[in-house]
Formats: C-alpha cells, sequence, structure tokens
C-alpha cells in the first residue's frame, strides 16, 4: 500500500528558488525513507510539503490518503493527527514538564484524562524516560529532549513520522541511541521518512534513500542498497 | 463526541486562565489599555445620558403660552380650544384663566398682593391663556405660526429660538459623545490587536506545536478568544468602580441638579449598574476581537 505519493511536485518560493522540480516517489507502508543531499538541494522543502508546512506550486501530493496539495488551511489538522514530525531543535514546551509535553497531544485530541495518563506513560517507556516524566527540558540532555519530541510524535499512533534533521544537533552516540528508538518505532509498523545530512548513520543502518539535488531525485537507492557515493558528488 | 468537545473546551480555559497569570507582565499592558478607555467610555457615556436626560427634561418643560383676547367669552374660548386641538403637533392643551395667573402671581409676590387684590373678572387686564404642550420641539415656531392665526388668539410666547439652540446643542453634545465612544471601541480594538500580538509573539512556539500536534484552528483560537475575554473583565474593574462611586459622589456633590432645578441629572441607582454592564461587554468585546484577531496572523500558512 502507498502511504505516500508524490507525482509531478514542484516547489517554486516566492523570491524565484526552485526547491523542487518535477518530482515523483512513492512509499510504502512499513518503509524507512532517508533522504539526504547537501544544503540548498530541497530536502526541507520535501517533507515540509508532506507534512503541509509548504504547499507545492504544482503536483499532487498525496499522504495517508488527504490530497495534501489541496488541502485547505483551516483542515491542516486532520493531516497533522495521522502524522508526527520530529525536529532537529526538538520544539518542546519549556515551561511545561516532560509529561505535560507529550500529553499536549493528546489533550487537544479531547482524549479522557485517564487514557491520556496510560497512552503517555506507554510511550516514555518505549523511549526510556518514564522515570523523568516529571522534569522539565531544560533539565533534559538533548538527546532525551529528542527522545521526549519522539514520544510526543508517536504517542497518537500515527502512521508516518516525520523527521528533520534529528540527529543534527546531537553527538554520535546520542545520535545512534536517537536511532534505535526510531527503529524500534518503525518494527511497531510506522512508517518513518527522516532527512539528514550524517552518512554515517545511512551508511551503518542501510535504509532505503533517496538521494536529492537541486531539487530533483538524483538516486533511489533501494533497501541495503547505499553506496557512499558523497566524494562524486561534491561540486 | 459532545464529551470530547466538552474536555477541549474545560481544557481552553483552563490554559487561558494560566496563560494571563504566566505572562502577567504583558497581560497587564492589555488590562491597563482596556481600564484606560473604559474610562473615558464610561465618561462619554455618563455625560450622553445626562445630555440626553437634559433634553427630555428640557422639552417636557416647554410650554406655548397663548394669550386669549382681553374681552374673549366662553364661546370664542372653546372656539380656540377646537383650533387648537386641529393642529397636529400638539400634545397637551390646558387652560389656566385670568383670575387664576392673579392667584398664582399674589402668592408669589407680596407687591402683587396689594396691587391685585381688588381686580375681579372685569377689571382685570390679565388674559386668559392656553398653555399648549407640543410633541415636537423641532417643530415649535411652525406651530406657534398657526395658533397665532387663530381667532380670538393675542399673543403666542414659548421662548423663541432660545430653546431649539439649547435642544441642538444638546443634540451636538450627544453625538459627540457617541462618536467618541465608538472611536475609542474602534482604537482600543487596534491597540488591543497589538498588545496581545506582542504576547502571541513570544507564544509563537507554542502555537507552532499545537499546531503541529494537530489542534484544529478553533482549538488553538479558544484559548486565546478566552484570554482576550479575561483581559478585558480585569480592565473593566477599575472603571466599573470609578463610575458607580464616581458618580454617586458627584450626583450627592451637586444635589442631583445642573444650574436650576429644571435640569437634573440621571438618579444614580439603576444607572451605574446599567454602565456597568455597557462597560463589561465593551471590555469583553475589544479583548476578544483584540485576541483573535492577533492570533490569526499566526495560523495561516
Amino acid at each position: 500500500m502507498n502511504l505516500i505519493v508524490m507525482q509531478g511536485v514542484n516547489k517554486r518560493y516566492k523570491n524565484g528558488v526552485n526547491a523542487i522540480q518535477d518530482l515523483n516517489l512513492t512509499i510504502e507502508k512499513g518503509e524507512f525513507v532517508f533522504v539526504i543531499g547537501s544544503t540548498g538541494c530541497g530536502k526541507s522543502t520535501l517533507i515540509k510539503m508532506l507534512y503541509r508546512e509548504e504547499k507545492p506550486t504544482k503536483g499532487k501530493i498525496i499522504v495517508g490518503g488527504l490530497n495534501v496539495a489541496k488541502l485547505r488551511n483551516s483542515k491542516v489538522y486532520k493531516l497533522r493527527r495521522k502524522i508526527g514530525v520530529v525536529f532537529q531543535d526538538f520544539k518542546l514546551l519549556p515551561k511545561s514538564t516532560v509529561f505535560e509535553n507529550v500529553a499536549f497531544a493528546l489533550e487537544v485530541l479531547g482524549l479522557p484524562k485517564d487514557e491520556i495518563y496510560h497512552k503517555v506513560i506507554k510511550v516514555l517507556e518505549l523511549v526510556g524516560l518514564k522515570h523523568k516524566a516529571k522534569n522539565y527540558p531544560n533539565q533534559l540532555s538533548g538527546g532525551e529532549q529528542q527522545r521526549v519530541a519522539i514520544a510526543r510524535a508517536i504517542v497518537n499512533g500515527p502512521k508516518i513520522l516525520i523527521c528533520d534533521e534529528p540527529t543534527g544537533n546531537l553527538d554520535e552516540n546520542t545520535s545512534m541511541e536517537i536511532m534505535t528508538v526510531l527503529e524500534e518505532i518503525n518494527k511497531l509498523g510506522t512508517t518513518i521518512i527522516m532527512v539528514t545530512h550524517d552518512r554515517t548513520i545511512v551508511k551503518k543502518l542501510k535504509k532505503r534513500t533517496i538521494l536529492l539535488d537541486s531539487g530533483r531525485i538524483l538516486k533511489d537507492y533501494k533497501k541495503g542498497k547505499y553506496v557512499d557515493e558523497s566524494n562524486k558528488n561534491i561540486k | 463526541m459532545s464529551m470530547r468537545a466538552i474536555r477541549i473546551l474545560s481544557r481552553n480555559i483552563r490554559d487561558s486562565f494560566k496563560s494571563v497569570f504566566r505572562n502577567f507582565s504583558l497581560s497587564l499592558a492589555s488590562i491597563s489599555c482596556i481600564t484606560i478607555t473604559l474610562l473615558v467610555v464610561a465618561l462619554s457615556i455618563v455625560l450622553s445620558f445626562n445630555v440626553n436626560n437634559f433634553t427630555k427634561l428640557v422639552e417636557k418643560d416647554v410650554t406655548i403660552v397663548t394669550f386669549l383676547d382681553v374681552d374673549i367669552d366662553e364661546a370664542g374660548r372653546e372656539e380656540v380650544l377646537t383650533e387648537l386641538k386641529k393642529i397636529n403637533n400638539i400634545d397637551k392643551i390646558s387652560f389656566e384663566s385670568k383670575m387664576e395667573i392673579a392667584d398664582e402671581m399674589m402668592d408669589a409676590n407680596e407687591t402683587y398682593k396689594n396691587i391685585m387684590s381688588d381686580w375681579d373678572e372685569e377689571s382685570s387686564p390679565l388674559q386668559d391663556t392656553y398653555l399648549v404642550k407640543v410633541k415636537d420641539i423641532e417643530q415649535i415656531e411652525k406651530t406657534a405660526n398657526q395658533i397665532k392665526k387663530i381667532k380670538g388668539v393675542n399673543i403666542v410666547k414659548y421662548g423663541e429660538g432660545m430653546i431649539e439652540k439649547l435642544v441642538s446643542t444638546f443634540d451636538l453634545v450627544n453625538k459627540v459623545c457617541y462618536g467618541i465612544v465608538l472611536a475609542l471601541i474602534i482604537v482600543t480594538a487596534f491597540l488591543i490587536t497589538n498588545t496581545i500580538k506582542i504576547t502571541i509573539f513570544s507564544r509563537k512556539r507554542e502555537i507552532e506545536i499545537m499546531r503541529l500536534v494537530g489542534a484544529s484552528n478553533i482549538n488553538i483560537k479558544i484559548p486565546f478568544i478566552f484570554e482576550g475575554l479575561f483581559l478585558g473583565l480585569l480592565g473593566s474593574i477599575i472603571p466599573i468602580a470609578v463610575t458607580i462611586y464616581g458618580y454617586k459622589a458627584i450626583y450627592t456633590k451637586m444635589d442631583g441638579q445642573v444650574f436650576s432645578s429644571i435640569i437634573k441629572l440621571v438618579k444614580p441607582m439603576p444607572f451605574v449598574f446599567e454602565i456597568s454592564i455597557i462597560l463589561v461587554i465593551i471590555g469583553m468585546f475589544v479583548g476578544m476581537f483584540g485576541s483573535w484577531q492577533a492570533v490569526r496572523k499566526y495560523l495561516k500558512i
């Protein structure tokens, strides 16, 4: 089943930059996909369009059955409830505890209190932070904060998890910890799309990898087929 | 479904309460902005309502005094009355005979009493009068002219010119007051919008995260709108207190009247509470509108 379909997608920003050009891509349920490429290749734009932070100028984008390209601003929440998003800078509420940060995603859905409690505790257990539920974000390390962000992204059981450089601010060991958590989540059935420029991770995990260049797909390596060609691509 | 809506709403109200106090210094800016406006609005309303009241009192008091010919008889008086009744703008007619007028004058003044005490129906130089009240004060001149034409009418008096001027002045004051109130409400709505925009800017991240985790736009707006409502409520406390105590004090001090006993101030009792209700409503409306406008900006992507 194709969870994400992009057909003939173009994105041109108002300042004239063509970030994405004629892009076709399908991602199936349960896949783990890396999106790599040099700075400015359009990889951020690509996934921003998936969670409808940006609208494509042309083309069709279907995410989990919703036509994102035609999704009205007031209906964006319908998409956001089907997906989880994780960022480089975590985007946690500093004045709320770990528990509250994760519970926030369920509160806006109007779930009852005890259901929220159970779900939050369960997901914190999954990311290994149950013991820090009452701490505030600034009392946690970067890796821990990212795990809270992941917990928040998956707490309502989304089909898709979108990660925008989730390890960008973390050292190598911590990055690998995060990747372990993400792989765990992927095994539980969540499709993951991750933008990264960390080729060590890509090399190590050997997932399907999409190499972008100037807004086009340069290569689409199947699972386990990734070879580092970065030296050839430097211009 | 409805339970869910109730839960979401109650969480929204809780969060908006929290945020008023959490961002207190910024809330204070909005509150003082509303407070100052509402004070001026209160003043304008008090002024405008009182002027309105003056107009009504003056209008009620304006009488066209119709002096009849000195030698008019019973039948002639009846004839004039029938003619008067034909005029559209006339509201009430009452008759005062020359003897009644003499009695009134003698009661009021000792000297008159000495002179007038031996006047009788025949010898009195005074004239019988009809006291005429009009419906529309603006038409008083026309009505007076109509009365003048009636046979048996000698002189018509109604404080020519003065009354219309007074009434139109009151009318102007009233309009200016309404204008001020309206302008202030609009200006405050903008000021509040901007003040709250600053508050919300510091919470841009919060809105971003709310959107991210799937809060609908209404869901995001509601806490901010409630917050605006609370700000409006808090901002109206001081103006209401000032209105209630201030107006009562002024009323007592001026003995309830201005210049003369004709022009009376509106009695404070239900009046101050009516104003208070108006102030609360304006405060809440302005606060809500401001918040709603401010948050809209961050929901457009």
